[in-house]
Formats: C-alpha cells, sequence, structure tokens
C-alpha cells in the first residue's frame, strides 16, 4: 500500500475510534458533562491529563525549538512538567475535596465574592480561547500537509470531530477519548524517536542515546554537536544565550502558568477522591515525561543529522528527504555566492518565510525571491522539520509516516476538546446558572452548556481559518495571566485562612494588570523595543508573569492585613477543603 | 471528641505542610538549583556523556519531578491513615 492510502486509513481509523468512544460515553447530567460525574481512575485520568495538556506545538514544534536554541529551550521541558509539582502539592487534592465544577466557581465560593467569580471567568475564557487558537490551525497544517486538503477545509473537518464529541459526551466523552489520543500520540512519537537514536547511536532508548556515542565517531552526542555548530560559527549547543535571571523567570512563570492553567485544573476535578487527585497528577507527568524526555534527545539527533548531511553539500548530491520537504516549502536554500554549494551559519539567510517563485534553479532547486541577508547562511529551516522529517531521515516505512499525522491530529484535537469544555462550562455554569439565571433547570443548564461549546468551537474555527497575527506574541500571555491570576489566589485560598477577598481581589487586580500592560508594550505598542537592554531587571515578557505573581502575592497579603477577616462559614470550608475525609459526600453540599 | 478531632487535624495540617516544604526545596534545587543558577559550575562535571547542569536542564529535573510526586502521594496516604482523616 502506498503511503497516502496508510495516511487515510489510519487518520480515518482514528477518527472513527474517538467518535465511537463518543456515542458510547455520552452524557446526561451536567455532573457527567462538567466532571464525568467524578469517576474516572487515577491512570485514565493521567492519560487524559497528559493528552490535554500536550498540544500540536508539543507534539510537533518543540523538539525543533530545543534544536535550534540548545540549553535554552530547557526552559520549556521544566516549564512544562515543574508546574505538575506544584499542582499535586498545592491545588490538585484540595480542590478536588472542594468538590465542584469550575476553578471560578472554587474563586468565588471561597472568596464570597460574585465580582472575583467574575474575574475569574474572563480569564479562564481568555486564557483558553489564546489558547485553542493555535490548535485548530495546528488541525489545519497537518490535514493539508499529509492529506492534500486545503488547510481550512482541514479546520473545518476537525471543527466537526470536536464539535460532536465535546458536544455530546462532555466531560466524559472528552477524557475517554482523550485516553485514545494519548495512546495514539505517544506510540507516534516514539517510533521515529526510537529508530533515529538507533541510527544515529545505536542504542535504542533515546533518553539513553542522548548521552551515547555518535556511530563511528568516539564522540559523545553532545560533544559531536558542540564541535559541529563550532566548524559552523555557532554557540555551543549545551551552552545558552539567554541570561541566566531570564531562564528563571521564564522557567517559573511557564511552571505556575502550567499549575494556573483552567483545562489542567479541572481535569483533577474528575477523580472519585482526594487520594486519585494526588495519584492522578503522578500518572499524568509520568506520561507526560515519556514524551518531554524524548524531546530533547530527538532534537540533538535530529541536528546531529542535519549539521553532517547538508552544509558544504554540494545542491545535486542533497539527500532525498531536502528536496521532499523543499517541495512543501519547509527547507529552502538560496545560492548566495553561486558555487552550488548548501553554506550553513548562524543568522536568517534571509528575511521572513521563504517566497517561492515557482521556478527551478540551475541546480534543481526552488528559487527564492526573498531579499538576502548580509550573512553567509544561504539555508531557511522551519522547526517544525525536527519532527515531520524524522521518519524520512531514518528512512522508516510508510505507515510511521502515517502514524505521524495521526499522532499530530491527536495532539491538537484534544487539547482543542480540553479548552472548548473549559470556556462552555464557565459560560453555562458560572455567568448563567450562579448570575444571570440561577433558577435554570439542570436540564436546560446542560443545553446552555452544549450551545456554548457549539458557539465556542464555531469562534476557534474561525480562528483557525482566519489566524489572527498575533497568536504567537499572544502564547506569553496565556502563562504569564494564569500566573499572575489563578495561581496565587487559590494557594492563598487553600493555605491562608486570613486571606479575604478584599486582599484576593486586589491580588488579582494588580498582578493581571502589571502583566498585562507589560506584555501589551513590548508585544504590540512598542514591539522595537523588545530586547533584554530595556526589559525591567532584564526579564522578557515571557517571564513577566513571574513577576506578576510576586505582585499579585505582595498586594493580598498587604490589603488583607488591614481589612476583615473572612467570615467564620469560610474558616470552615477551608479547614473542611484540607482534609481528605468526606469528599465523596462533598458534592451534594 | 470534637475537640480531639480538631487536633488531629491541626496535627496533620503541620506534618502536611512541613513535608510540603522538604519537597518542594528538593523541587526547586534540581531545575532552578541544578539546571539554571549552577548550571555552569555543574557542565564542568561529565554524567553518562552529558555535562551534568545541562543534563539536570533536560532530562534529570523531569525524572526527579516524577518521583517527587509518586514520593508525595505515598507519605500523604500514610499520614491520612496515622490522623485518621483518609477517605474509607
Amino acid at each position: 500500500m502506498d503511503t497516502q492510502t496508510l495516511i487515510y486509513l489510519f487518520v480515518g481509523g482514528t477518527f472513527a475510534l474517538y467518535i465511537a468512544i463518543a456515542i458510547w460515553s455520552r452524557a446526561g447530567s451536567t455532573s457527567e458533562y462538567y466532571v464525568a460525574s467524578k469517576g474516572v481512575h487515577p491512570i485514565a485520568n493521567g492519560m487524559a491529563t497528559g493528552a490535554d495538556w500536550m498540544s500540536a506545538a508539543s507534539f510537533i514544534s518543540m523538539a525543533g525549538i530545543i534544536s535550534f536554541t540548545g540549553y535554552d529551550g530547557s526552559v520549556y521541558l521544566m516549564g512544562w512538567t515543574g508546574g505538575y509539582v506544584l499542582l499535586a502539592m498545592c491545588l490538585a487534592p484540595y480542590l478536588r475535596k472542594f468538590g465542584k465544577f469550575t476553578v471560578p466557581e472554587f474563586v468565588g465560593e471561597r472568596y464570597y465574592s460574585q465580582t472575583a467569580r467574575v474575574v475569574a471567568v474572563i480569564c479562564v475564557i481568555f486564557i483558553s480561547f489564546t489558547y485553542v487558537a493555535g490548535q485548530m490551525r495546528g488541525v489545519g497544517i497537518v490535514f493539508s500537509r499529509y492529506l492534500q486538503v486545503d488547510i481550512n477545509l482541514g479546520v473545518m473537518i476537525g471543527m466537526a470531530i470536536v464539535f460532536f464529541y465535546a458536544v455530546l459526551g462532555g466531560m466524559k466523552g472528552i477524557t475517554y477519548t482523550q485516553v485514545a489520543q494519548y495512546c495514539v500520540m505517544i506510540f507516534a512519537y516514539m517510533v521515529p524517536a526510537i529508530y533515529i537514536s538507533l541510527l544515529i547511536t545505536g542504542n535504542p532508548i533515546p533518553q539513553l542515546g542522548f548521552g551515547s556515542e555518535v556511530t563511528g565517531t568516539g564522540m559523545s552526542v553532545l560533544e559531536r554537536l558542540n564541535g559541529l555548530g563550532a566548524e559552523l560559527g555557532f554557540s555551543e549547543y549545551t551552552d545558552g544565550s539567554k541570561s541566566t535571571i531570564d531562564v528563571f523567570f521564564i522557567t517559573m512563570a511557564l511552571m505556575v502558568g502550567t499549575a494556573g492553567l483552567p483545562h489542567v485544573i479541572v481535569r483533577f476535578f474528575t477523580t472519585p477522591t482526594v487520594r486519585d487527585a494526588r495519584k492522578s497528577a503522578g500518572y499524568a507527568l509520568l506520561f507526560i515525561a515519556i514524551l518531554y524526555t524524548t524531546a530533547p534527545a530527538v532534537a540533538a539527533f535530529a541536528r546531529t543529522n542535519l549539521l553532517t548531511t547538508i552544509p558544504n553539500v554540494a545542491y545535486e548530491n542533497i539527500p532525498q528527504w531536502f528536496s521532499n520537504w523543499e517541495t512543501a516549502g519547509l527547507v529552502a536554500w538560496q545560492d548566495k555566492n553561486n558555487d552550488g554549494v548548501v553554506q550553513y551559519g548562524p543568522g536568517a539567510p534571509f528575511a521572513g518565510a521563504p517566497n517561492f517563485a515557482g521556478e527551478t534553479g540551475e541546480y534543481g532547486q526552488r528559487v527564492v525571491t526573498n531579499t538576502p541577508t548580509d550573512l553567509e547562511n544561504e539555508l531557511y529551516v522551519d522547526r517544525d522539520i525536527m519532527v515531520l522529517a524524522n521518519p524520512e531521515i531514518a528512512e522508516l516505512p510508510g505507515w510511521v509516516v502515517a502514524l505521524i499525522a495521526a499522532g499530530g491530529l491527536a495532539a491538537a484535537l484534544s487539547t482543542a476538546a480540553g479548552l472548548l469544555l473549559v470556556i462552555s462550562t464557565s459560560v453555562s455554569h458560572d455567568l448563567l446558572k450562579s448570575n444571570m439565571m440561577p433558577n435554570i433547570s439542570e436540564k436546560k443548564e446542560l443545553l446552555a452548556a452544549r450551545i456554548a461549546a457549539g458557539v465556542a468551537i464555531l469562534i476557534a474555527g474561525i480562528f483557525g481559518i482566519y489566524p489572527p497575527a498575533f497568536v504567537a506574541q499572544v502564547v506569553a500571555f496565556a502563562f504569564g495571566l494564569a500566573a499572575a491570576s489563578f495561581f496565587p489566589v487559590i494557594v492563598m485560598g487553600i493555605f491562608s485562612k486570613k486571606m479575604n477577598k478584599e486582599g484576593a481581589i486586589a491580588g488579582m487586580a494588580v498582578g493581571l494588570t502589571f502583566t498585562f500592560c507589560y506584555i501589551v508594550f513590548f508585544k504590540f505598542i512598542s514591539p522595537e523595543l523588545d530586547n533584554a537592554a530595556n526589559w525591567w531587571f532584564g526579564i522578557s515578557p515571557e517571564g513577566i508573569g513571574t513577576l506578576g505573581m510576586i505582585f499579585n502575592f505582595i498586594a493580598a497579603v498587604a490589603v488583607a492585613s488591614f481589612t476583615k477577616a473572612p467570615p467564620e462559614h469560610i474558616q470552615h470550608l477551608i479547614e473542611d477543603i484540607r482534609v481528605p475525609r468526606g469528599a465523596g459526600a462533598a458534592v451534594d453540599h | 471528641m470534637s475537640l480531639s478531632k480538631e487536633d488531629a487535624a491541626r496535627g496533620y495540617w503541620k506534618e502536611n505542610l512541613r513535608f510540603m516544604m522538604i519537597l518542594l526545596v528538593i523541587w526547586f534545587s534540581v531545575s532552578f538549583g541544578a539546571g539554571i543558577l549552577f548550571v555552569d559550575a555543574l557542565d564542568n562535571i561529565q554524567f553518562f556523556g552529558f555535562p551534568l547542569g545541562f543534563w539536570f536542564a533536560q532530562q534529570g529535573s523531569i525524572y526527579a519531578f516524577v518521583i517527587l510526586i509518586f514520593v508525595y502521594v505515598w507519605k500523604m496516604n500514610r499520614l491520612d491513615r496515622k490522623y485518621d482523616v483518609h477517605e474509607e
């Protein structure tokens, strides 16, 4: 069977599986729709959390980013895993004991304030939409690359699938499809990783191959990378170019932001007991760690391969995979010195993405019309290629390519569904039921949740078809705002009995305003000033959420110290959520 | 009876906090310590083909995080029983 047929078969097969699961697990009550009746086994919840968390960016782009930035890429590895330690110890067990449906609900009840709840809802919706826009685009890109359909049609097919299982199944449907999606995506990630590790080091375990010798050179992978890079003028792979303070602040903002992301937190509302909530945080991180410890190995292998097979090679002798991906527009070569040989070095070969003239040059390359830069580098490489081209680089059979297509779609769809559910829940439960129509019946609330999910999918799809230019810039927003708003407010709500309504609102307002203004200033108002010389203390907008979080804590404690302590029933509520016993009953009170 | 229950809850919370702090200190040391603040010094040490600081930043910290959560789970289950606040 040819590769194209296999791709249709794999993608079609996984989609049929997701739909079958959705029909089998459709939700009949709000409790099923919001939190899967709190009946999810910790291992299943761990897998679902893993799929929920690992998006198209983790699956396709992360290894590529690390490949091109070396040590600096560590911020994502530590930042996107370390947050689970905070979740497991500071948030998940207590929020599970609290026993309600949403994050804004906790904020509203703990701080006895509808204002706090509405602020929380706005944050949830903003953070989630920021995120989901990128996912729908990811679905479209995978479709267009592998199934030769138009990106927009790809987005629409993705919307239809998510619509089906998110609207029908709610949290219950999403949870069990995410379990399946996790299996598809981890298998799709590991198979090529194992092959490329074998190819380069002879060791089948990528995490160990990462530290082994490159076959036939007597040098370890990292020594070889540093050496090859130095010849071409790159800085050492194992050394970073970011300042220590910036690495520190970005890592912290990503960790705390992860722990404060509503679609992740809400997964821990679905376990039967507090004990299971803790345990499922452990399983979630274990399942995530499999991919996250493989990614830096894949990054190093792919870069070793790139640096040994491409630079200073005449274009006529370039490997086949290079021309394949040149056709797809992900790599390009501009022969600046007309010698027919590919020169590679630091910096961009030309401004922006390649603009192909539609004709072929004298060596058979696709001619690029962009204005060249003064640098000697002639090679443009899209970072996504480090994962996407792996099967061809390692000369793997067609079914592995098909597997990557199905895995990329699983990663994007599972994250999109989790985010859309959080948006619909916030609208139907936190806005409609608690604010606007308190007497709404359960049946109507469920219908409202489904309509909200449908509308959210439409909006997300429009973002996918007409991607706003600022999507890449606003990712810093999602983490920064979660770090500066939810995390401090929830942690203080659990660990401090003195924290009151006034303190929490002041903290959220200060943290949010500060972080928002800093990011907007450097990303939108004065992007030309966005460099280390102008940043406060050398902290980039990506890391500023950490400072926002610190300001949130300070403002909250200061205001709480001279305002009235929280009422007695709140003090009892805090004492109650601190002990596990009675979590089963907490659902009804 | 109610008083002793309150005492138990207080004792449970105190031990929980102390234990959590210990684990968070380790959490901080393996990532922000070994992987970021002291990365240059540790990179002078070779560890199974890796500079040690780089290994902590891209591999070791993640392994440590997983272990930390499972230690926490195990320890808290014991603590729940010790103070008789576990779920039936």
